[in-house]
């Protein structure tokens, strides 16, 4: 299966047939019509770009219009996404993926943009300790040395430093599907899922 | 969020008596052992609720056996069976956190009168 591009609505909790609580994300997703099919033949790879959601046609780049056009859609989809497959044979330009690929007990996993933080330290970028905040302690939240000095007489590579965090491109593996809603195309996955709310998902089967 | 206020409402408890804190509530949990069921009561006084929608909860504390007790339940959870108010109470605070420090006679509430 080739998987579903998505919406995060937010967090809530659903309770499960035990009674117990369940913290799970709703992610609004698709339907994704299958806008162009890659072949090993011709593309060297097996997979199917899907689209997700809608944009005017004033907004759209002519390119973008025309590859809609070729998949038998109105509208451009805002958002595209090529989903490797096995076979490319059971799909077609235009058809319609649904959350009915899903069913709850699946995992799942999913990929999102997480939310910018900025221009951050080491203490909240990396979890550092900081300096006491007692004892006359002049800097608060230094990283400290850096490294050891004249011998090698450089920052050994991979040194956690400032710098910016957040606003990338995360996955998430092994998440549950708790429930699926067919009628309003909404997905429930057990747990967090990268991104703020109203920030685009693409989930896979595992 | 209101989508998600709308996809959680078909799980909110329908029968639910207006209760506040100072109350005094009869929990019915549903317990299950082993394969069996049964129902459990709990009686106490209703010393918080926090909370809105699918996730609130509130505090129920009672005094076992000189011990004091307390148990937090989701409100719309379907392991409690049904919540009855048994009396209600007369409190100025939204939070009675301190009854924890009160024991005996200083730890009672007086009954709302109306």
């Amino acid at each position: 299966m080739a998987g579903i591009i998505g919406r995060k609505l937010g967090m809530t909790q659903i309770f499960s047939d035990a009674g117990a609580v369940v913290p799970v994300t709703v992610v609004e997703a698709g339907p994704c019509p299958v806008v162009q099919i890659l072949t090993a033949d011709k593309n060297g790879y097996n997979a199917v770009q899907l689209g997700f959601g809608a944009q005017k046609p004033k907004r759209t780049p002519r390119a973008e219009l025309g590859h809609a056009k070729q998949a038998g859609l109105e509208l451009a989809p805002r958002t595209l996404r090529e989903f490797p497959v096995e076979s490319a044979e059971p799909y077609q330009l235009g058809q319609n993926l649904t959350v009915d690929q899903f069913t709850a007990g699946d995992k799942v996993k999913v990929v999102g943009t997480t939310k910018g933080r900025g221009f951050q330290g080491v203490v909240k970028r990396h979890g550092f300790g900081g300096r006491p905040g007692s004892h006359g302690h002049p800097l608060a939240r230094t990283p400290g040395s850096i490294g050891p000095g004249t011998n090698p007489s450089r920052v050994i590579k991979g040194r956690k430093m400032p710098g910016q965090m957040g606003a990338a491109k995360h996955t998430v593996p092994n998440l549950r599907v708790e429930r699926v809603d067919p009628e309003r195309n909404l997905i429930y996955i057990r747990g967090a899922v990268p991104g703020a709310r109203n920030s685009v998902v693409y989930i896979r089967k595992m | 969020m209101d989508i998600l206020q709308e996809v959680t409402r078909d799980q909110l408890r329908a029968a639910l008596p207006d209760f506040a804190p100072g109350d005094t509530l009869r929990v019915n949990v549903r317990v299950r052992e082993g394969d069996k069921e049964r129902i459990q009561a709990f009686e106490g006084t209703c010393i918080a609720r926090k909370g809105a929608g699918i996730s609130e909860t509130f505090t129920v504390r009672k005094i076992s056996s000189g011990i004091g007790v307390e148990r937090v339940f989701p409100v719309h959870s379907p392991s409690v069976e049904s919540i009855t108010l048994v009396r209600r109470g007369r409190v100025r605070r939204a939070k009675l956190y301190y009854l924890r420090a009160l024991r005996g006679k200083a730890a009672r509430i007086k009954e709302k009168q109306r």
